[in-house]
């Protein structure tokens, strides 16, 4: 048994210690928001925050998140920054497909929590590591700026 | 498809019921249970199905909700938002209260109307196709509301308005939303002839409907296959063989089946299934296992021979796509003749949502999760293999997680995959076949490799008097069921599409196909299918010819599209609005700036865009930014046009940055998103889109935006730096100093 602190709650779990917390989320907990895309930490579309700073859960063994405060798309819109960021992406219909798009959106929040004023190289780099196929690319920009203004 | 005889709904027909009753009004009892499902939200209903079947295009609940039933899959292009959008403009909705439910496989109800008795979604038809078909069933809903209200109230149908979900007659002041007029209503006959909106009354077509899906897409609620989960569900990963065409030959599954979680090891046509518990416990049992595989009969070529040998056919004619005048004589005559060969890789979808699907086998079934794009050929495959009737497959269809053309698959790849693994069990229990990034990036269906070789003849004033494009690869239509349709004289159209329809008015031209039947690489449609390669070599190389004839390459196009005012209409929105003739500012020092423009028209719609790049002094390329001209008739949501376009922009340069899979002694070497790249956010560039305001039928958008940005691109480079590509993707050795 593993002992995980998963949005707010501690959570038992009956894994093996190198079960990527991706698959313990989806499969074992249900919080199927976190999606699955590479397995390799090369798309982000697993992204969720373990103390506040994101991560990629697909590449990220149970074991090592012991003790260590995770939260997931699931709860992310408890924060003002969550919050802001859900209502951008709203505000300017960014998803297409929209299955990368958790994980953008914990990509936000992180980036957000840390700089409120982003400029288009501080996005591009906090977020070149989730890729979207759609290409929603312009409007990811656009809502991060957007979250950015109704945050100050 | 073509053996499958379906009743066909026409048009003209489908309001007067025949096939089933178009319209449901949803009575108190069954509104409960509509309101459990929700926008590809089919696999939520899991623990207790939802018993209620939709009919048709329109469920108005008691409780005063108006679902939209969408007959096409959503994969991002925004269908669910689009058909909600045509329906609810003519029933006079509220848009806040429309919501949309997908449809199932019955094909009778909802066929794609433009594909005869096949229901699926593709080639940019959802809107097009639906166009009438949606508001005149929103027009038939309306005015049976207004029936209903008429007898209630005792007044005059001509009295009654109808104005965002409120039904009103102004002289006796009385008023009643749908939900209270839902049950009457649905008392009143269909009607069999309505009235359609003149489009200066429209007031959602042509504004911004915000999308229906943005919530649940935005708080990971959304429900997609890879999220299904069954009682009593095994997940399954399979191992597939290294090359196409090999086969197992054996295996030992004992120490997968070492492995906790898993609970079986099945052989399958495709392969090793292990099934276990949870996706990860079946990873680790297909790692454990032991396969060997029979490569006797497996294809064995890499892309570098597959190339060679194109350019090698090259040499000679192919099949005729198109002839106007003789092309041969006119080269001969030509004062200059210009040349020039396109090479173009496989390319993978990569959709972020690797293929997957759920089935689940009763007594008097099967049932199917799946971000469902063929229903009826997938329903076909599957009953065919199961021994059912076609009705008795049953397809929820979810959002897909992208497709880009992937869950089209003509032959039901992935989906008959998981029904024999379904099958091997014996229907012991529900499958979820999951592919893992590298199981769908070497799986094949890939976009075709191509050769293209093209000579223009220009006389002494700089005329093309000819114009000869030969073009040479894999057939994706030859074989599978629309093969009848869609292959005339041994010519697949998608393989010329783009450049047997070239506008540009030559009076001598040639197009011809060489198509290679003994290929062993599976291949599909990918977003813009024929268009992703012939805009690129026929708009790229008609700016050489300019080039050579010392003519700009904008006032070229627009001479030679005089019989094309759309074409000529996009082209110089475009131009006008990059500033085009006017000088780019000077990038840094040692960087080149170029400008340059490309127009295509695909799926009925009209494209151009001007792109404007930077090239450093080592050869990188920077896309700063693209403008782009739409002509897709009406623009039922402008905000979307302009998503979609954008997002087609973005996936066009991830194929000229990065794309491409290639093949050694037949082994795909690429695996996830390290060796084939798709472009990521610092890439992208800004994107300016403008619409042609339009009052002709709506055509398409999700694919459109894709064909004319590489070309663009390459134009640019060829300004910025006098080089000219000549093959996708770009080298990082291509264009340094």
């Amino acid at each position: 048994m593993i002992q995980l602190n998963v949005n707010g709650k501690l959570q038992k779990l009956d894994v093996a210690p190198d079960t990527p917390l991706l698959w313990a989320l989806r499969d074992t907990l249900q919080l199927t928001g976190t999606k699955y895309g590479c397995g390799q930490a090369l798309c982000g579309a697993c992204t969720v925050h373990v103390d506040g700073t994101a991560m990629r859960s697909c590449a990220l063994p149970v074991s090592a998140v012991v003790g260590k405060k995770i939260t997931t798309i699931e709860t992310v819109d408890a924060g003002r920054v969550g919050k802001a960021v859900q209502a951008a992406w709203q505000k300017l219909d960014v998803v297409q497909c929209g299955y990368c798009q958790s994980g953008q959106v914990m990509s936000a929040v992180a980036l957000l929590t840390q700089n409120r004023k982003p400029t288009d190289a501080d996005i591009d780099n906090a977020m070149s590591g989730n890729l979207c196929r759609c290409a929603t690319y312009v409007r990811i920009r656009a809502a991060i700026h957007e979250a950015a203004k109704s945050l100050a | 498809m073509n053996e499958i005889a379906i009743e066909n709904l026409s048009r003209r027909r489908f309001l007067q019921g025949g096939a089933g009753l178009t319209l449901g009004f949803c009575l108190p009892g069954i509104a409960a249970a509509a309101a459990a499902a929700g926008p590809g939200k089919a696999g939520e209903g899991l623990a207790a199905p939802v018993s209620f079947e939709p009919n048709a295009f329109l469920r108005i609940g008691a409780d005063n909700s108006v679902t939209v039933i969408s007959k096409h899959l959503e994969m991002g292009q925004g269908t669910y938002t689009g058909l909600a959008t045509i329906l609810a403009e003519e029933l006079d909705a509220d848009w806040a209260q429309v919501r949309v439910e997908g449809a199932p496989a019955d094909a009778k109800r909802y066929n794609n109307l433009f594909w005869g008795p096949a229901q699926g979604t593709g080639g940019s038809t959802a809107m097009a196709n639906s166009w009438e078909q949606m508001r005149k069933a929103g027009a038939a809903g309306r005015a049976m509301l207004v029936a209903a209200a008429a007898k209630r109230w005792q007044v005059p149908v001509s009295e009654i308005e109808v104005n965002q979900g409120v039904v009103r007659h102004a002289a006796s002041k009385r008023s009643a939303n749908f939900g209270a007029l839902a049950e009457a209503a649905a008392q009143e006959a269909v009607p069999t002839e309505v009235v359609l909106k003149k489009p200066e009354n429209f007031r959602l077509i042509g504004k911004q409907a915000r999308r229906k899906d943005t919530l649940e897409k935005t708080n990971g609620k959304a429900i997609f296959t890879q999220d299904v989960r069954l009682p009593g569900m095994l997940v399954a990963v399979v191992a597939h063989p290294p090359l196409f065409g090999a086969k197992v030959a054996s295996f030992d599954a004992t120490r997968a089946k070492t492995v906790k979680g898993v609970v079986d090891v099945v052989q399958i046509p495709q392969g090793v299934a292990v099934l276990a518990t949870d996706t990860w416990s079946a990873k680790k049992g297909r790692d454990a296992l032991q396969v060997s595989w029979d490569e006797s009969a497996a294809f064995k070529l890499g892309s570098d021979e597959i190339l060679a040998r194109y350019k090698e056919m090259a040499k000679k004619p192919g099949l005729t796509a198109r002839k106007d005048g003789d092309a041969v004589a006119a080269l001969g005559k030509a004062a200059t003749v210009v040349k020039a060969s396109y090479d173009f890789p496989f390319l993978a979808h990569a959709a972020m949502e690797p293929m997957n699907c759920v089935i689940r086998l009763s007594s008097d079934g099967c049932e199917v999760w799946n971000g469902e794009q063929l229903h009826t050929g997938d329903q076909y495959a599957l009953a065919n293999l199961f021994g059912l009737k076609p009705e008795q497959v049953n397809i929820h269809m979810l959002y897909a997680g992208g497709s880009f053309g992937r869950r089209a698959c003509k032959d039901s790849d992935y989906v008959l995959e998981a029904a024999q693994i379904v099958k091997a069990i014996g229907g012991k229990a529900p499958v979820k076949l999951v592919w893992l990034r590298e199981d769908d990036m070497r799986a094949g269906y890939y976009r075709p490799l191509y050769h293209h070789a093209l000579e223009a003849g220009l006389d002494e004033a700089g005329n093309i008097i000819g114009w000869q494009h030969r073009l040479v690869g894999q057939s994706i239509i030859t074989g599978s069921p629309f093969e009848k349709m869609m292959v005339k004289d041994g010519v697949d159209a998608t393989s010329v599409e783009g450049a047997s329809n070239l506008p540009y008015a030559i009076p001598n031209l040639t197009v011809d196909l060489h198509t290679l039947t003994d290929i062993g690489v599976p291949v599909l449609w990918w977003r813009s299918v024929g268009s992703s390669h012939t805009a690129f070599s026929t708009e790229a190389f008609l700016d050489e010819v300019a080039a050579a004839a010392g003519k700009d390459p904008y006032e070229l196009r627009m001479s030679l599209l005089k019989a094309h005012p759309r074409h000529a209409g996009v082209l110089k929105l475009a131009a006008e609005k990059a500033g085009w003739g006017s000088p780019l500012k000077a990038g840094k020092a040692g960087e080149r700036r170029g400008r340059g423009i490309a127009v295509h028209e695909s799926f009925r719609s009209v494209v151009a865009q001007v792109a404007e790049v930077t090239v450093g002094r080592d050869g990188s390329l920077k896309v700063d930014r693209v403008i782009c001209a739409v002509d897709c008739g009406t623009a039922i949501n402008p905000d979307n046009i302009r998503s979609q376009v954008e997002g087609g922009i973005g996936f066009a340069l991830s194929a000229v940055l990065h794309g491409e899979i290639t093949l050694k002694d037949g082994k795909v070497e690429q695996g996830n998103f390290d060796g084939y790249a798709p472009l990521r956010i610092n890439e992208m560039p800004a994107v300016e889109v403008h619409i042609v305001p339009s009052a002709e039928a709506p055509t398409g958008i999700g694919e459109p935006g894709v064909p004319p940005l590489a070309p663009a691109v390459a134009n640019a480079i060829a300004a910025a730096t006098g080089k000219y590509l000549h093959r996708l993707p770009l080298r990082s050795t291509d264009l340094v100093a």
